[in-house]
């Protein structure tokens, strides 16, 4: 196993409250690492923090054996780590391929002055673009929407355009918060179709999830988040056996306190 | 020609010969709207193609990357003031011995090439400058903070004549030398072979290269790596940072690159008019620029280009009737045309907020290389 990802002891408060409490968890390379945990728990906040939309109070993010800068979301990009929002964020005025070109951003180059002259370097790399959008598109099933603007794509279409632009973005681990939110059990099937071909093209994927069922069956090992707190990391079997995950589902003693 | 032709909204792509038509029509009009009324309205149209080009850049702060700007005409400031500092007698009036030290008894002259470039970059450093603090702020705070900082540019204007007189505060900068062609002097009629070509004409046509130029770049930027991260950053900023977009950069390059057109603008008006003031900074003009945009519709170049030639010629053309009608109806003029103008702004604001809320001509803007999606979609 090849550690792609470790948090060490990430600690992140609002005001008085603790959204995370000194979680670490580690994520292997070429795997599909859940993450879940009860409405609240901090699943999202992880992510805000690991993808640098908010400054972490403690703690640290290893990826691929550097530290990740805190609050510098482009470097982390860069990095290698693309993310997809739980209330799907798109760039509703551009076409779907548009959106996904946009993905790409932070892999060109061009310069003000290329793009004045248009030189062959910069209509290349323009080309380029062009190009590997349409096989994204492709690559998420909805080529046939590349001129689309993208609000008027279906819920589910949105939901794979807006994976398609992150993956356009490189990445070597993508982040997917609740991609199968608010979809029906066919599209959810699509959806763990592509999120298995994209394991097996090499991407690991970190998904927060919902969805037991999916998250059972697709992911390699499970963190479960509770109050800021991890409180399990194993194999999905193992997890699911675990007490403390059971009551911080099912209800317990802490939660009436 | 045919690039030019594809320029054109709609018929650019469906009718390439009306097209061709348009553009004939373009270049022609100057001289035709001489004959037809007489060369004041030549004067109204150069002033409409400068009127073009500050709203083709404040377009680009406002409709592609989405920064509400105030303060626009603080750049075109700049512009103009560039131009009376560098091509004209002032120095040489306002500090005698240092000029004459420097060799410069007569004042400071020099060429184009050199001025408008000067210009062009101070307003770029004008619109960093301006960047900086207004980075995290957006919508009516960015809003507030821009107007505060042409209505600065303006005071800095009105009042930097003491102690050092260095822009002749309210009084302005007269004596502005013309634009100057390598020897060519736009400002001087050319009488040939009997005919006398108006001077107005020369500046139509330099200012109409101006302006086809800034939208064959602006419309390369739009089509860019550049255009879409500034259309992302508009549409939703967390989602453009999540995607790697530097924020910062494109916030900054957009300031900076719509400054350089406000300021090109500015140094193209100071040859023009020859006499610089702060009034012609005020807030109204900032506005007005912000109306054409908006009315021609934000986010997209022929919006930018019919908002600026319609609201720069209805004023003007309102001035030649409503003079005239108010005359023959009441005996006397009730309602200055000025005051008419920034009723009718007014006016034309509300309607289209009515009934076009997304101004004239709305924007259908794309953000990519029509072939290159055509190649795509043929693979498929």
């Amino acid at each position: 196993m090849i550690r792609l990802l470790e948090a060490r002891a990430i600690s992140k408060f609002f005001g008085g409250l603790t959204a995370l409490s000194e979680v670490s968890l580690t994520i292997n390379k070429g795997e599909v690492y859940g993450l879940i945990g009860p409405n609240g728990a901090g699943k999202t906040t992880l992510f805000n923090v690991l993808t640098g939309a908010y400054v972490p109070d403690e703690g640290e993010f290893v990826f691929d054996g550097t530290e990740l800068p805190t609050g510098k979301p482009h470097v982390v990009v860069e990095q290698g780590i693309a993310r997809t929002f739980q209330n799907i964020r798109l760039f509703r005025d551009m076409t779907a391929l548009e959106n996904v070109m946009a993905g790409h951003h932070i892999r060109t180059r061009a310069t003000i002055w290329g793009i004045l002259t248009q030189n062959r370097r910069t209509r290349e790399e323009e080309r380029l673009t062009t190009e590997r959008a349409f096989e994204l598109l492709r690559y998420v099933g909805i080529e046939q929407f590349a001129r689309t603007v993208s609000k008027n794509l279906s819920y589910g279409d949105q939901r794979r355009l807006e994976i398609a632009r992150a993956l356009a973005t490189e990445p070597r681990l993508l982040a997917l918060d609740e991609p199968a939110a608010g979809m029906n059990a066919t599209e959810t099937g699509r959806l763990r179709e592509l999120i298995e071909r994209i394991r097996a093209d090499g991407t690991t994927v970190l998904l927060i999830e919902h969805d037991v069922k999916l998250v059972m069956g697709l992911c390699d090992r499970i963190a479960v988040l509770d109050f800021g707190k991890k409180i399990a990391e194993d194999v999905p079997a193992a997890v699911q056996r675990d007490p403390a995950v059971v009551e911080a589902y099912l209800g317990g003693g802490h939660h009436a306190q | 020609m045919n690039e030019l032709a594809e320029l054109v909204p709609y018929l650019g792509k469906h009718k390439p010969r009306a097209a061709r038509a348009v553009v004939i029509l373009i270049a022609l009009v100057a001289p035709l709207i001489a004959i037809l009324f007489g060369r004041t309205w030549v004067r109204v149209l150069d002033f409409a193609l400068l009127y073009m080009m500050l709203a083709l850049g404040l377009n680009l702060v406002v409709g592609f990357a989405g920064l509400l700007d105030l303060g626009y005409i603080a750049f075109y400031a700049v512009g103009a003031y560039t131009w009376a500092f560098l091509a004209s007698p002032h120095f040489a009036e306002a500090f005698p011995a240092f000029a004459a030290g420097i060799g410069a008894a007569d004042g400071i002259h020099l060429p184009f090439w050199l001025v408008l470039p000067v210009g062009a970059a101070l307003a770029a450093l004008a619109g960093i400058i301006l960047g900086f603090p207004v980075l995290r702020l957006r919508g009516d705070y960015l809003a507030i903070v821009t107007l505060g900082f042409g209505e600065i540019v303006r005071i800095f204007m009105n009042n930097l004549n003491y102690p050092i007189n260095i822009t002749n505060g309210p009084q302005g900068i007269n004596l502005l030398d013309s634009m100057n062609l390598f020897g060519w002097d736009l400002a001087r009629s050319i009488k040939l072979a009997g005919f006398k070509i108006d001077s107005l004409f020369f500046y139509y046509y330099f200012f109409l290269l101006c302006v086809v130029g800034s939208i064959l770049f602006i419309q390369r930027l739009q089509i860019s790596r550049v255009g879409r991260a500034w259309a992302a950053m508009r549409d939703d900023e967390l989602a453009a940072k999540a995607i790697g977009i530097n924020i910062r950069n494109m916030k900054l390059l957009a300031f900076s690159l719509g400054a350089t057109f406000g300021g090109v603008a500015g140094g193209l008006f100071g040859a023009f008019q020859g006499f610089v003031s702060p009034e012609s900074f005020s807030l109204m003009e900032s506005i007005a620029v912000l109306v054409m945009v908006v009315f021609g519709g934000m986010g997209n170049i022929a919006g930018a280009v019919v908002g600026a030639l319609i609201l720069t010629a209805l004023p003007e053309i309102l001035r030649h009737i409503a003079l005239p009608l108010q005359q023959a109806l009441f005996g006397q003029v009730v309602l200055d045309p000025e005051v008419l103008r920034m009723l009718l702004y007014s006016l034309a604001m509300i309607l289209m907020m009515l009934l076009r809320p997304k101004g004239l001509i709305p924007a259908h803007a794309r953000y990519s290389r029509p072939e290159f999606v055509a190649a795509g979609e043929a693979r498929a």
